[in-house]
């Protein structure tokens, strides 16, 4: 209801101030979480990045203070994000993804594949970006917006629209080819459906699916085979990336060799990126490598509490796949190290060495945290009878 | 369920009546029905963002509890090939009864090449062909100039190749240890010892497993590190093994046959002195199987222990056994012998026309197919059935040989009164020759069951085992002298050793059904010394055809009888026997002469 008064001045109602607003109403924890995280990547980079340093001819540390920067202008970005409206973060979301698409499908024309076989990047001269790492946050919002929007009666089909928007995205990156991250958005995909009221027969039919692309992928694709079987093996080569990451961690043990002391990090050549766990284990020990996951854990499983209490099914939906997002691909990284599963090249957020990479995960995690900031949500109707 | 209008027409009239605006309570109930929308949704929503965050929780948990355990464990060095590290000699040698060597290890190397460490590929190329003439040098160089960065090149190296590789100096080729299992007697007790091959390879190590034979049986003995020090022995005597081998190598060429076997076993324990299979292979570079033709014919294939043939007349000895065993018959007892011998359309003759009536001892001497058909129908079919099944007839030979395991007899799906009769005389069942020493040694040790082994003394028979009763084994036992004394198997009396046995020939099956008349399976069974047997020998020529006379010979009485009889000349001295002083009558104290 708007109030008219003529003539009156009325003074507009600023509110409390953005900062102590954001500040009072942001999840604290995930915030400190996020942090511990940013800080283990840098005292890992330290340890991780000085093999690829000295191999590029660079100072020891060269890697290390491209990070720092990178992740203060992540973590900046992050906070600014968090303080925008949903609504803001939806619209700059679209946009971005419109902008990330189109770069994505430009990538075989003006992309570089830097010597590793998939073109996945723009070089820029001082830096280099992969503009998926952009997309997959982006994507995740819009998807959220399209599946609200068919909650509503007589709304537009949106669960079909960002299923194919899903799909076109995948191919797009399978023609990198990036399997691990095609992967990651259609598993970010069906648990956003799965939580936006998916039948249960659906999801079943669904994960069949998925199961029959990997055997074909299998029978189709010798990469892909050959590292299925090198999981499906009993024992590892340890002449193989596998077998150094477990014997890194096996070195390890408890508490690790000490800082500096490591040697997986001078032979693995993903070190910095894929195999940072490892790098963690070997000189730190387990005790570090716990942690990490802890932080993770906290970031994944306190945005998903928070979520259940909110009402709009836009945030609820779009606060839920970034999380899932995050807390999959950490998974999948550290899985892979210690062989639950089996092996895919996948970043671990925040920690891993990689300039876009890491401004991407700010930009996710500052959604994530605008999602889940706390907000009025009819609690009096909920005490009153549950939403009547 | 029943669907509530979107324009309740009550409140709508009712809202007219009041002048109120009634798509206001249109929108109301629209409004409403979103918000039951929405609250399902999240309610639904609610449970399900739990259940995930379960799920996320269980993911970290498990990663973190597979780290922890790895992280418990030792690590192990990655080493790159280092020549010098040296693997124990794994896998437990293999002796003879008296521990003589039969299959042991050899440290030998194996050869891989780094192409990313050599010096000059081309030369390391051009240098492996000369010292390899299998390897072409084109080739190899096209592999060390790929992008591998390890390949194997040669899995075993004799001493001389690895010094020639040595020679070559090349940093990118490297010796691998591995151990080779070695037979150093060659081709002798092939079928025994079966063969190895390597199964999972490393750089370090390989592991060797058997693939058949006593290898095969008894591989987990054999590669466990805790017996790896005690030598397998076997009831095998190596010289006895060779000379036999050496026999029947001769016999089989005097014979023109294509095939035999012989099997040597202690009388009363059913231990495996010897047994050959021939033609043979050597061990050490085991064929691979052949892909085509009759496996039967492979040098590969046991003829002593997987062979099956129908073994004729040497089955008669059975039928006898079991008659006095039922007392239908004792040795004196007078058999109906005219012939032919009609049942139903089916007529059974003998080899000669042996008079109106011959007695119990003399239809085995001449080998009358009349009379045994006659004494097998007199003890009838379950009878018969069951001493063949007590001899172990029925089922596999229980050897130490995986082959062995595989070669049940063959016999009529239907048993009728015609298979009774031709099986008293061994037609209509296929046995092994194992299984045929094993239930001869049965019947002439005084009855008591023997199960044939291949190791070192066994547990002895006891009297739960007996199959028939000590006098008849006694009568069995006159009965096979009486064979060699004056019968179908006289040229096999070796002097001094008191050989008795008793010969089989039987026409082989054509493979499109019905037998050949020019082709047999010609065996001798014998024991020695007849009056208290030590020893059972069996042996079976395949397709022999003996020449030296005015028209070829196929019986075992002028084909496998004289190989055995050889056999026996050479290999009892060898065994520890002394040579007996002729006598006219046999002596057995233990049992009296007299019967029924």
């Amino acid at each position: 209801m708007t109030d008219m008064v003529y003539g009156a001045l009325v003074e507009a109602d600023q509110g409390e101030p953005v900062i102590p607003r954001w500040w009072r109403t942001v999840d604290r924890w995930t915030l400190a979480a996020i942090f511990g995280l940013f800080a283990i990547g840098i005292l890992l980079g330290m340890a991780a990045s000085v093999p690829l340093a000295q191999r590029n001819g660079l100072s020891d540390f060269y890697y290390v203070s491209r990070q720092a920067v990178f992740g203060v202008a992540a973590l900046g970005t992050m906070c600014v994000v968090s303080m925008m409206s949903p609504l803001m973060v939806r619209r700059y979301a679209v946009l971005g993804f419109v902008a990330a698409a189109i770069a994505v499908a430009l990538l075989p024309f003006l992309g570089t594949d830097f010597g590793k076989g998939a073109v996945r990047w723009y070089s820029l001269g001082f830096a280099s970006v992969q503009p998926s790492e952009f997309l997959k946050p982006a994507f995740v919002v819009l998807s959220a917006w399209l599946m609200s929007a068919s909650y509503d009666l007589s709304g537009p089909p949106g669960r079909l629209i960002s299923f194919m928007l899903a799909v076109l995205i995948a191919a797009l990156l399978v023609l990198q080819p990036d399997f691990g991250q095609a992967t990651l958005l259609l598993a970010v995909w069906g648990v956003m459906y799965f939580i936006a009221g998916a039948p249960m027969l659906l999801m079943v039919v669904l994960a069949a699916g998925v199961m029959g692309a990997g055997v074909l992928a299998y029978g189709q694709s010798e990469h892909f085979a050959r590292r299925i079987d090198g999981f499906l093996s009993a024992d590892v080569d340890p002449r193989t990336q596998l077998g150094y990451a477990t014997n890194a961690i096996r070195e390890g043990g408890f508490f690790g060799v000490g800082v500096g002391e490591g040697k997986v990090k001078w032979v693995l050549p993903d070190a910095h990126t894929d195999f940072i766990i490892a790098v963690a284990a070997e000189e730190f020990g387990l005790v570090l490598c716990l942690a990490i996951m802890a932080l993770f854990a906290t970031i994944v499983i306190r945005s998903l509490l928070r979520l259940l209490r909110e009402r709009d099914p836009f945030i609820r939906l779009a606060g839920a796949g970034l999380a899932v997002m995050i807390g999959m691909q950490a998974l999948i990284n550290i899985g892979v190290a210690v062989r639950v599963l089996p092996a895919k090249g996948m970043t671990l957020p925040f920690v891993s060495y990689g300039g876009s990479s890491v401004i991407a995960a700010g930009l996710a995690l500052g959604m994530l945290l605008a999602f889940t900031r706390r907000r009025p949500q009819d609690d009096f109707s909920d005490i009153l009878g549950r939403g009547k | 369920m029943i669907r509530r209008p979107l324009r309740p027409l009550a409140r709508v009239i009712d809202a007219r009546k009041k002048g109120q605006d009634p798509r206001l309570v249109e929108a109301e109930e629209r409004a409403a029905r979103l918000r039951a929308i929405r609250a399902a949704e999240r309610q639904r929503a609610e449970t399900r963002l739990l259940l995930l965050a379960a799920l996320f929780l269980l993911g970290f948990g498990t990663i973190g509890v597979k780290m922890g355990a790895l992280s418990s464990t030792v690590a192990e060095e990655p080493k790159a090939g280092a020549p010098g590290s040296i693997i124990a000699a794994q896998r437990a040698t293999i002796t003879d009864r008296k521990g003589r060597v039969m299959a042991t290890n050899l440290e030998t190397a194996s050869l891989y090449a780094q192409p990313q460490h050599m010096a000059d590929k081309r030369a390391a190329a051009d240098g492996l062909a000369e010292i390899f003439p299998d390897l072409d040098a084109e080739q190899l160089y096209k592999r060390f100039t790929s992008k591998r960065k390890f390949l194997w090149i040669k899995r075993k190296l004799s001493p001389e190749q690895q010094q020639a590789v040595h020679d070559l100096g090349e940093p990118g080729l490297q010796f691998g240890p591995r151990e080779l299992r070695l037979y150093p007697n060659g081709t002798l007790a092939a079928h025994i010892l079966g063969g190895s091959s390597f199964g999972r390879e490393g750089v370090h190590a390989a592991e060797i497993i058997g693939v058949a034979g006593v290898e095969r049986e008894f591989d987990e003995r054999l590669r466990d590190p805790a017996q790896s020090g005690e030598p397998l022995s076997l009831s095998i005597d190596l010289t006895v093994q060779a000379a036999i081998e050496r026999v029947l190598r001769g016999g089989m060429s005097v014979m023109n046959a294509k095939g035999a076997s012989a099997v040597l076993m202690k009388a009363r324990t059913g231990e495996i002195l010897s047994m050959v299979s021939l033609p043979d292979f050597d061990p050490n570079h085991r064929p691979a199987p052949a892909t085509s033709g009759d496996p039967s014919l492979s040098p590969l294939f046991n003829r002593a222990a997987q062979g099956r043939y129908e073994l004729g007349s040497t089955f008669k000895v059975f039928t006898a056994a079991l008659s006095m065993e039922m007392g239908l018959a004792s040795p004196d007892t007078l058999i109906e012998t005219a012939g032919p011998l009609r049942w139903g359309k089916f007529k059974i003759r003998d080899f000669h026309n042996y008079g109106p009536r011959l007695s119990l001892t003399d239809v085995i001497v001449k080998s009358s197919n009349i009379g045994t058909a006659r004494l097998a129908i007199a003890a009838g079919t379950p009878a018969q059935k069951d001493i063949l099944n007590k001899l172990g007839f029925f089922e596999p030979v229980p050897v130490q040989l995986p082959e062995a395991g595989r070669s049940k007899p063959l016999m009529p799906a239907k048993w009728s009164d015609l298979s009774t009769m031709t099986i008293s005389y061994g037609h209509g069942i296929a046995a092994t020759p194992l299984h045929l020493a094993a239930a001869y040694a049965t019947i002439t040790n005084g009855g008591l069951k023997v199960t044939p082994t291949l190791l070192k003394d066994p547990d002895l028979p006891t009297e739960a085992d007996r199959v028939i009763s000590p006098a008849t084994s006694m009568h069995v036992r006159r009965m096979l002298r009486a064979v060699v004394t004056r019968g179908t198997a006289s040229l096999g009396d070796v002097e001094g050793y008191e050989v008795g046995g008793k010969t089989g020939t039987a026409d082989k099956p054509k493979p499109t059904g019905g037998y050949y008349d020019d082709k047999v399976i010609a065996t001798f069974a014998s024991i020695f010394p007849a009056s208290n047997p030590e020893y059972v020998l069996v042996v079976t020529l395949d397709e022999p055809v003996e020449m030296t006379g005015s028209e070829p010979r196929r019986t075992a009485g002028w084909t496998a009888v004289p190989v055995a009889a050889e056999i026996i000349r050479r290999v009892a001295p060898l065994m520890g026997m002394r040579p007996r002083p002729k006598r006219e009558e046999m002596d057995d104290p233990t049992v009296t002469l007299a019967r029924n």
